[in-house]
């Protein structure tokens, strides 16, 4: 039972980063979309923006939903005080996510009314500020919060500092760089070759973000400087960096050439860089500077019980979930309509 | 300690509001996605047309409901957290699981098939565009499962044990946590309550159009009429069962939370041969019940279906663990009520049928349009009255409301209430606006006659005005 209640929390922090992975991921481009409205001023092209997300976005979406859960259920003390902690940013958060969500039906439906332009704004301001608040959020867990008796005992408004502002603005830059490459992949003409341009903008300051978040973080907390300076550490930890300086060269030239997927993997990998980078940062506590893994997690039967079914399922959810993406794969154009 | 009492009423409200919006939408849906699956599946079997045509016309409301359903969830599963910090740790590791079990069984299958549902019907194969509709059915009916598990062994919870250091519920048994005694009977009647709202949103559709064509002296066309029938016959055989499940569960709570059964009734004194109260109002300070009107008899009758079975009272109940009377007394007798003439005009419609009245009598068509709202009201003073009911507990009889609350301060609770009341009122008002519009045309018929050639035509209008042409505004 003791190797049990060590294991399981780990197998379950991976789990976990791995699905807070596929959301950013993927509700990451849906978002970058929704800011990109603000370039984008051509009405039959941002339709063809949305076709390219519409029939999946809501898929996404459910990630968010399931990190959400998996917290509360096999992280309950990490999901009861990080979520009072970041109780206004994430408020903030669910409604530009509410607005956002209805206005892919609403925008349409209110087609020639009064209100058009309304649902066009709540669409861009809703992903932008959704993107913001979650860099926030992120920035908010890697510079602690202030824990007493295993519950959050701060204010309302710690979460709210230059670096977790910091954190939010390249984030939105980050979707944003996603949305971008997601387009010069799925669509052609115009809108490709903005895409392509406005890609490089963003890929400079998404980097520009990535370089600003990876010096401060180590002078937030001494263990997050100990992690990637100390021996042997570094040897293991030194590849990050300097794949993030290869992406980046790959996604310059990919943009700049012509190629259609290339930038968008290259976006994805630095996504993933980042999320890893973060990960080794912070081990392994799940309230920073405070709660571990282990004083955050439900009892083992709980653990057990969930990770049965998360084992059999999560392969399945993951087939369908290509083969949806399968069956609406190929460039998007003018002439198909809202599909 | 003031501000702190304020706070949470503040949170319970905002709990409140927000999942008394977001329930509309899955009931919505659960009802809505059975019936297309139904009319897909007839168009497959019979070929005809009308069946098609009225998937497109509701496919359309269902791709609006899903949405806002999809949006108003995503705070719900966080609200858990920022509202219910304590109940959270504590209960977390059950319900949480259940919830985590909720998203992978069903939240993902129906995302994952929606936009082949929506999208995809020039994409895939006719069969497989009608698996993809019966996984997004079947996904809103696994989800108000396990949903109605978590929320049953908040109720009657059962298969736990509580751990003496923490104070949290650990799970021993899974089989019975989720088979909990509240949790069938729970579930039948929320699944026929969500059947029964649809089918008289439907009905109160095909109502208003077939006043419409009356008024314009034509006769109603076969869509509407096939929407009308197929609505009234779902209140015809629903209505009656809803009314014998609600009375099944009402045994099940006497037997298991007789405190909400006692507050339901307004009942003070336990007593046999109980009479049954029509209207009072339960005063929970004089302990009484003022201008009460009673029926003798009827309450024993009810309760234990015998004359003389015992009907317990509040005052056999600490004052601290009686829930506020005076809400749920009023929403148990609103939703009966309105039970009551959901039956009537399932049982009028057979009658119509009879005297092949049911299309040609305006009477039974403007209460048809009025009763469409009938099935939400009911189904939302059905779950006023039993989560109220649990009150003072959220895990009941062992952890109280009061001490499930975050740690959030007044103020920051007072701010987002405000936003999220002034967002539900812009966000839903404005997707009730576009549904109403919707609905208010009728469905066209054979208007978009699928061509062999292209069998996908036919879903691919779905709202984009290049080729569904603009939806007319209010009024037109």
């Amino acid at each position: 039972m003791m190797d049990f209640a060590y294991w399981l929390p780990i197998v379950w922090a991976v789990i976990l980063v791995a699905a807070i992975t596929i959301y950013v991921i993927l509700d990451g481009f849906d978002l970058g979309i929704g800011m990109l409205f603000a370039l984008e001023r051509d009405q039959g092209r941002r339709d063809v923006m949305v076709n390219t997300i519409a029939p999946v976005w809501d898929g996404n979406e459910t990630w968010m939903v399931l990190g959400g859960a998996v917290l509360y259920g096999v992280f309950p003390g990490a999901y009861a005080t990080l979520l009072p902690a970041f109780y206004l940013p994430i408020v903030l958060m669910l409604l530009a996510l509410i607005f956002r969500g209805v206005a892919f039906e609403f925008r349409i439906m209110t087609r020639d009314t009064a209100r058009e332009g309304l649902w066009e704004i709540a669409f861009m301001a809703g992903s932008g500020i959704a993107a913001f608040s979650q860099g926030a959020i992120l920035g908010g867990v890697i510079q602690g919060i202030a824990v007493t008796d295993g519950a959050f005992s701060g204010g309302a408004f710690d979460w709210l500092t230059p670096f977790s502002v910091l954190c939010g603005v390249a984030v939105m830059c980050g979707y944003a760089l996603l949305g971008a490459t997601w387009l010069v992949w799925r669509t052609t003409g115009v809108l490709e070759a903005s895409c392509r341009k406005w890609g490089r903008w963003l890929a400079v300051g998404l980097f520009l973000g990535i370089v600003a978040v990876s010096l401060w973080t180590p002078l937030l907390h001494a263990p997050y400087l100990r992690r990637w300076t100390d021996w042997p550490n570094i040897l293991f930890v030194a590849p990050v960096p300097v794949l993030v300086v290869v992406l980046g060269v790959l996604l310059a030239t990919g943009l700049r050439r012509g190629h259609s997927r290339v930038p968008f993997l290259c976006a994805l990998g630095w996504f993933f860089l980042c999320l890893s980078g973060l990960g080794i940062t912070v081990w392994p506590y799940a309230v920073p500077p405070s709660l571990t893994l282990w004083d955050v997690s439900s009892p083992p039967s709980s653990q057990f019980f969930q990770l049965v079914g998360t084992a059999i399922l999560l392969p399945i959810i993951l087939t369908y979930t290509i083969y949806s993406y399968r069956v609406f794969r190929g460039k998007v154009t003018e002439a198909d309509g809202y599909h | 300690m003031q501000t702190a009492a304020l706070a949470l009423i503040l949170a319970r409200f905002q709990f409140a509001f927000t999942v008394g919006v977001h329930i509309i939408f899955p009931a919505f849906s659960i009802g809505l996605a059975a019936y297309l699956a139904v009319l897909e599946g007839l168009w497959l079997k019979t070929g005809r047309q009308v069946f098609l045509d009225l998937y497109r016309y509701w496919i359309k409301a269902f791709s609006i409901v899903f949405s806002m359903g999809v949006v108003s969830g995503l705070v719900m599963s966080y609200e858990f957290g920022t509202n219910w910090s304590v109940f959270s740790r504590k209960a977390g590791p059950i319900t949480g699981v259940l919830l985590s079990y909720e998203v992978m069984t069903a939240f993902f299958l129906e995302a994952g098939f929606l936009g082949v549902m929506l999208f995809g019907m020039s994409k895939v194969g006719r069969g497989l565009h009608f698996a993809a509709t019966c996984c997004v059915s079947v996904g809103t009916l696994i989800s108000m499962t396990w949903i109605l598990a978590s929320n049953s062994w908040m109720q009657t919870p059962r298969g736990y044990t509580i751990d003496p250091a923490t104070g949290r519920f650990m799970p021993d048994d899974w089989l019975a946590i989720i088979f909990n005694p509240s949790f069938p009977f729970r579930l039948v009647h929320m699944g026929l309550a969500a059947f029964l709202s649809v089918a008289f949103a439907v009905g109160a559709t095909g109502a208003w159009h077939m006043l419409k064509a009356r008024r314009a002296g034509a006769i109603a066309s076969e869509p509407v009429r096939v929407m009308f029938s197929m609505a009234m016959w779902m209140a015809a055989i629903v209505a009656p069962l809803q009314i014998l499940a609600g009375d099944a569960h009402g045994l099940n709570t006497l037997k298991y939370q007789p405190v909400k059964i006692a507050a339901m009734e307004g009942d003070w004194e336990t007593e046999g041969r109980a009479s049954e109260l029509l209207f009072g109002i339960p005063n929970m300070k004089t302990e009484r019940t003022d201008y009460a009107v009673k029926v003798p008899l009827l309450g024993s009758l009810i309760l234990t279906h015998s004359l003389d079975g015992k009907v317990p009272g509040m005052k056999d109940f600490p004052r601290d663990q009686r829930p506020p009377s005076p809400i749920i007394f009023f929403s148990f007798r609103i939703m009966v009520a309105l039970a009551m003439l959901m039956a009537l005009v399932g049982f009028w419609s057979l009658w119509l049928r009879r005297t092949s009245a049911l299309f040609t009598s305006p009477v039974f068509h403007r209460v048809a349009l009025c009763m469409a709202p009938a099935g939400f009201i009911a189904l939302l003073c059905g779950w006023i009255t039993t989560e109220v009911g649990r009150q003072p507990w959220t895990v009941y009889g062992l952890l109280r409301t009061a001490e499930s609350v975050s740690p959030i301060v007044l103020s920051s609770m007072a701010m987002t209430l405000a936003a999220f009341v002034v967002v539900y009122v812009i966000v839903f008002g404005s997707g009730l606006v576009i549904l109403l519009r919707l609905l208010g045309r009728a469905p066209e018929e054979g208007e978009h006659i699928p061509s062999p050639a292209h069998p996908a035509d036919v879903l691919a209008t779905h709202t984009h005005p290049g080729i569904a042409g603009p939806i007319p505004d209010e009024g037109a």
